[in-house]
């Protein structure tokens, strides 16, 4: 297999002490690949880190250690300059459209903008480019002059998509980029990702905490808890052979739309297990190795492509109950 | 899942334009009409002004007539011809100050806005030991040693107000710096200049609108305060503070020697205050949708 289109090792962000309050070791040691055309999942609660982490992919967050390599290039070391060059690669689509259009900015200013920063096409191809955009996310072409605050949620939606690839980009971060509009308008602009995904071969980081959506477009998953990548395989293999608690615990929680079977979950729900986050390498962890000895990483293989951490494991609790 | 018919829309229709009138300009648009008349009056001052307006004649201190339509002062210059081009003096000295101020102003407070920590807190902190002397004190004490000509004029008053504009323009900077749509262009790879201009200042510039005219308010006041105290633009040509001095040893004999510059004195400023209050409303109005 060729190399991957992004390459993520050992990625750490730590947000210095502030007003007394200690540093936040909010992401650590994430690790994991990329390929081309692939979309990987994101999911954790709030405050897991997720979107830390694809702020830190894209280098809008300050790495503290590890590195992030696209297309076979360390953005982590780069200049400011090159960084800029690199990013017409990499693109980013907010959570909340809302807010992540310029509202004094035209609707064709918006899409003009990053052709006009990486010029990828001569410059009278410009409103062709912007019309076809806008056509390819599912809206006339004719609202190009309008300005943001005249859309409404799912509509700015398709212009933050339409923005993100106005510069054909090899991959993309979705930054929950369905949970600020409601569930019909999530729908539709699922279907439009998941068909923009396949006609345009893009790879994305799709982070979400909705676990039905990210199955749905996701071709790998990994689960993030405390900073940490805890399960990571593929959508079938972390969804049906759940090994980590914590994995276990997220997906159990998803309500389930029928009042029978959601009153016996919840009639048997056990009190939510505690995931210690201390950590200790020089005891045997839950899959009986001592890391401080063995040296290897705290990652196990589960099954090909299917990993497990044996960090946030509830006490007494082992793999396989 | 076909890939050519896409969802067409979401529910809702595109949303009509929104009516771009809405009741509260009369006030801006009263403001321009006082600025449109004054800049009149100014711009075509030597093509409107009846009499040379450095002119004397033996009909001195006379009260307001057909050929004098506000008098004449106590050498017997026309009044209102030395108002139209004394106001061309004031009124330069202050549009020009005001725009340098504001570009320092703007230089000043985007970059400590924008880049924060240590460059900020080193501008900021040279500001406030401007910002602390007495607006007119330090107009007074610069004037003084650099000697009352106009550039002289101008230079002091644009530095005495920086610090003002410097302000207003750095803190909405401050916050909409890490508005989404920032990061968003950011992420998109805009350089940090573009940045700062097309998608900071846009977003912060209502206050900036207001400060401005507000200072330019202030600023006829200081320039004509200046004149007064005899810090103006040298003789003979006129200018409305100097004007106000001259007539004063006069108020009894002929008040309008007194009343019509201290009258335009008001006018401009007026005019500026409530350019001021218009664009403050109309703007918080818009800053609501």
């Amino acid at each position: 297999m060729s190399a991957p289109l992004l390459r993520v090792r050992d990625l750490a962000v730590t947000f210095p002490p502030r007003r007394g309050n200690p540093a936040v070791r909010a992401v650590e040691g994430v690790s994991f690949d990329l390929a081309a055309g692939q979309t990987l999942g994101l999911v954790g609660e709030s405050g897991s880190g997720k979107t830390t982490t694809g702020r830190a992919i894209l280098q809008l967050q300050k790495a503290s250690a590890g590195s992030v390599e696209l297309l076979g290039r360390n953005l982590t070391t780069m200049s400011g300059a090159q960084l800029r060059g690199m990013r017409r690669h990499m693109q980013f689509v907010l959570q909340n459209p809302h807010s992540s259009l310029n509202p004094r900015m035209r609707i064709s200013s918006i899409l003009t903008e990053p052709l006009l920063v990486h010029r990828p096409i001569p410059r009278d191809q410009f409103a062709a480019k912007v019309d076809s955009l806008l056509e390819m996310v599912g809206l006339d072409p004719e609202v190009r002059n309008r300005f943001p605050h005249e859309f409404s949620g799912g509509q700015r939606q398709r212009i933050v998509i339409a923005r993100a690839l106005a510069v054909d980009p090899d991959f993309v971060v979705c930054d929950e980029a369905v949970s600020a509009l409601d569930v019909r308008t999530q729908a539709q602009i699922v279907t439009l990702l998941a068909d923009l995904q396949t006609r345009l071969n893009l790879s994305s980081l799709f982070i979400a905490h909705d676990l039905a959506l990210v199955r749905r477009l996701a071709h790998r998953v990994a689960v993030m808890y405390g900073g940490r990548i805890v399960e990571l395989g593929t959508a079938a293999q972390v969804y049906e052979n759940t090994v980590h608690p914590y994995t276990r615990t997220l997906l159990d929680a998803v309500p389930v739309p029928d009042v029978q079977a959601q009153r016996k979950r919840l009639r048997n729900a056990a009190p939510p297990p505690v995931f210690p986050r201390e950590y200790d390498p020089r005891h045997p962890c839950v899959f009986g190795e001592v890391h401080a000895e063995s040296g290897t990483p705290e990652w196990h293989e589960i099954a090909p492509g299917h990993n497990v951490s044996c960090r946030f494991w509830p006490a007494g609790m082992t793999p396989g109950q | 899942m076909s890939d050519t018919d896409f969802v067409t829309d979401d529910d809702a229709p595109l949303p009509q334009r929104r009516k771009a009138a809405n009741g509260d300009r009369w006030m801006v648009g009263l403001g321009l009409a006082m600025l449109a008349l004054m800049l009149i009056l100014t711009l075509l001052g030597p093509l409107i002004a009846p009499y040379d307006p450095s002119m004397t004649s033996p009909n001195s201190l006379a009260p307001a007539s057909a050929q004098h339509w506000l008098g004449t002062d106590s050498i017997g210059r026309d009044i209102l011809s030395r108002l139209i081009i004394g106001g061309r003096t004031t009124l330069l000295i202050t549009v020009v100050a005001v725009c340098l101020a504001l570009a320092a102003g703007l230089v000043l407070g985007l970059t400590a806005g924008y880049i924060g920590g240590a460059v900020d807190q080193v501008i900021m902190r040279v500001l406030d030991v401007i910002f602390a002397f007495p607006v007119f004190l330090l107009a007074i004490a610069v004037v003084a040693a650099l000697g009352p000509t106009v550039p002289n004029l101008i230079l002091t008053i644009a530095i005495v107000y920086t610090p003002i504009l410097a302000r207003v323009v750095r803190a909405p900077v401050l916050s909409v710096k890490s508005w989404d749509h920032v990061e968003a262009a950011r992420s998109v790879g805009v350089s940090e200049f573009r940045l700062v201009t097309r998608h900071i200042l846009p977003l912060a510039i209502s206050p900036i609108l207001v400060q401005v005219s507000l200072t330019l308010a202030n600023t006829i006041f200081t320039v004509t305060a200046l004149s007064f105290l005899g810090l103006g633009p040298p003789p003979p040509d006129p200018n409305w503070g100097g004007m106000l001095a001259e007539a004063r040893q006069f108020m009894e004999l002929a008040p309008l020697t007194v009343i019509a510059p201290a009258g335009a004195i008001v006018f401009a400023t007026l005019t500026f205050i409530v350019l001021a209050n218009g664009l403050r409303e109309m703007l918080d109005v818009a800053g609501k949708r």
